[in-house]
């Protein structure tokens, strides 16, 4: 049995050794709000022109990509959780972190607005009477930055959500994506992040009912692997991007990106 | 009923518009489960007919276990094969995550049992019939499993048939060791997930009824060459 299942991961390996193996790639761990909303269809093409370097997006949850990329599955970090970015580099996994841009979280809900919370600025107070309603709210509850963020404004709120989980508190587990789906069906509130919410196609009637409140800011910051710690990592490849994303070109892709004729990212490298 | 037409419709229109993108993603889909599938017939094959074939200690175990393993879940074998090939992982140096070869890796643990588990059943029933015949005769082991596998080789078709649906309709493994990467590791499955994701319900609809014309092909293309084979044998 062990020959056979080595036979067959030999056998897999010079199958795959075939065509898709460009040699001057990187991997970026990142998140699906970057991915989704298009961001990467645009400024990436830009970026291989100018380097002749292929860059591959695993965009999974922020938890998931720290996680990969603490693992060596990644030659560069972008993601939304500048604490946890942080952390990844104190602990050694990544060489520093540095700001790429930013945009914010809104809150979304039924155009009936069950809990009357529409127009609020103060999303903390939003939330709290969200929760005095008890109209159900879909929470990723992923681990994902969307998920930290929301996280920290439930405490704000002093609202015990832990408690709630399963009544109106629903935590999907799941992607950005599929909670804004399970959001829109069940007619529940949610928190997302702007991009997401503007290039999202399934709303179902729902609408942006709380934004505007400075605690909503959404910082993305970039980190590279620490080839020490990872020595497969593609420093140097991933130094290029890095510092490419931080250029003045870089900025100006990404502060010309467009959803809807609407700029959803906003630079702020150096800032 | 109305949105049903209409997907039915776009995913017409996605078909016959035949776009660059599309076909290489069909095409990854294609490579990548159809290797599946035949490696995991070299493994589970002689496998399942050597199980099914011989009585040795401990045989039940191994039956209890084959059919069991038949409802791994996708994304556990995914993990299992992203722990195995991670960077951090033994397998770590061969440098195939995110790569069509781990997709290739993940989906033969998934699809393997299954070969084995359902030809173990084909070549059991089968060698009721033959086993006075080869004791007379004195044929040995690896001749017996040999002439069963060839005897079987229509019901085993079926059982290739099960692996390949099993491997081409999941999502959950290669989404985690091929990471849905443009271009280099995204299929039907893991496209559908995204436009899931992206809330374009109606082409995520229209791409899976993409995926089930491509099953019903291959499954067509499958039955129309056993069809001949059987012809010709009998002609």
């Amino acid at each position: 049995m062990v020959r056979h299942a080595l036979f067959a991961l030999t056998a897999a390996a010079f199958i795959a050794s075939g065509p898709a193996a460009a040699d001057r790639f990187i991997i970026v761990q990142s998140t699906t709000s970057t991915q989704n909303s298009g961001l990467y269809g645009h400024i990436l093409p830009i970026f291989r022109e100018r380097t002749g370097i292929e860059v591959r997006v695993v965009a999974v949850g922020t938890g998931q990509a720290i996680r990969n990329a603490a693992n060596g599955d990644g030659d560069v970090l972008l993601v939304h959780a500048p604490k946890a970015e942080e952390k990844f580099v104190t602990d050694g996994h990544g060489i520093e972190r540095a700001d790429v841009m930013y945009n914010d979280f809104v809150i979304v809900g039924p155009a009936s607005d069950p809990a009357g919370v529409a127009g609020m600025r103060d999303a903390a107070a939003a939330l709290r009477k969200i929760a005095e309603a008890a109209v159900p709210f879909a929470s990723r509850g992923d681990d994902s930055g969307t998920h930290k963020a929301e996280l920290r404004l439930w405490k704000e709120a002093g609202i015990d959500v832990a408690a709630a989980s399963g009544s109106w508190y629903r935590e999907t587990g799941s992607g950005m994506g599929a909670t804004l789906n399970i959001g829109a069906g069940m007619g529940a509130y949610a928190m997302t992040d702007r991009a997401t919410w503007t290039s999202f196609g399934n709303r179902n009637g729902h609408r942006i009912v709380v934004e505007g409140d400075p605690r909503l800011f959404n910082q993305y910051g970039i980190v590279l692997v620490n080839p020490e710690k990872h020595p497969n990592v593609r420093a140097g490849l991933g130094r290029q991007f890095v510092d490419w994303v931080l250029s003045e070109e870089g900025q100006s892709a990404i502060a010309s990106y467009r959803v809807e004729g609407r700029q959803v990212f906003f630079p702020n490298a150096g800032g | 009923m109305d949105s049903f037409w209409r997907i039915l419709g776009e995913a017409v229109s996605l078909i016959l518009a035949w776009d660059s993108d599309l076909i290489e993603i069909v095409g990854l889909s294609l490579r990548v489960t159809l290797s599946a599938v035949a490696i995991s017939c070299v493994i589970g094959l002689p496998l399942g007919a050597a199980v099914g074939a011989f009585r040795f200690p401990g045989r039940t175990a191994v039956i209890v276990v084959l059919n069991a393993l038949m409802g791994l879940p996708p994304v556990v074998v995914g993990l299992i094969a992203y722990l195995m090939l991670s960077a951090a992982g033994p397998l770590g140096p061969l440098e195939l995550l995110y790569t069509p070869a781990a997709m290739i890796i993940a989906q033969t643990i998934l699809v393997t049992p299954i070969v084995a588990a359902l030809s173990r059943q084909v070549v059991e029933d089968c060698y009721r019939e033959y086993a006075e015949q080869f004791d007379s005769l004195g044929v040995g082991p690896f001749d017996r499993v040999a002439a069963l596998l060839w005897d079987a080789r229509y019901s085993l078709l079926t059982v290739a048939l099960a692996g390949f649906g099993r491997a081409v309709a999941e999502v959950g493994a290669v989404i985690i060791v091929g990471g849905n990467i443009n271009h280099v590791t995204r299929v039907m499955t893991t496209t559908i997930a995204l436009e899931t994701s992206k809330g374009n319900l109606e082409l995520a609809l229209a791409l899976g009824v993409v995926l089930l014309a491509i099953a019903v092909a291959v499954n067509g293309a499958v039955m129309t060459l056993r069809a001949s084979a059987v012809r010709m044998a009998y002609a």
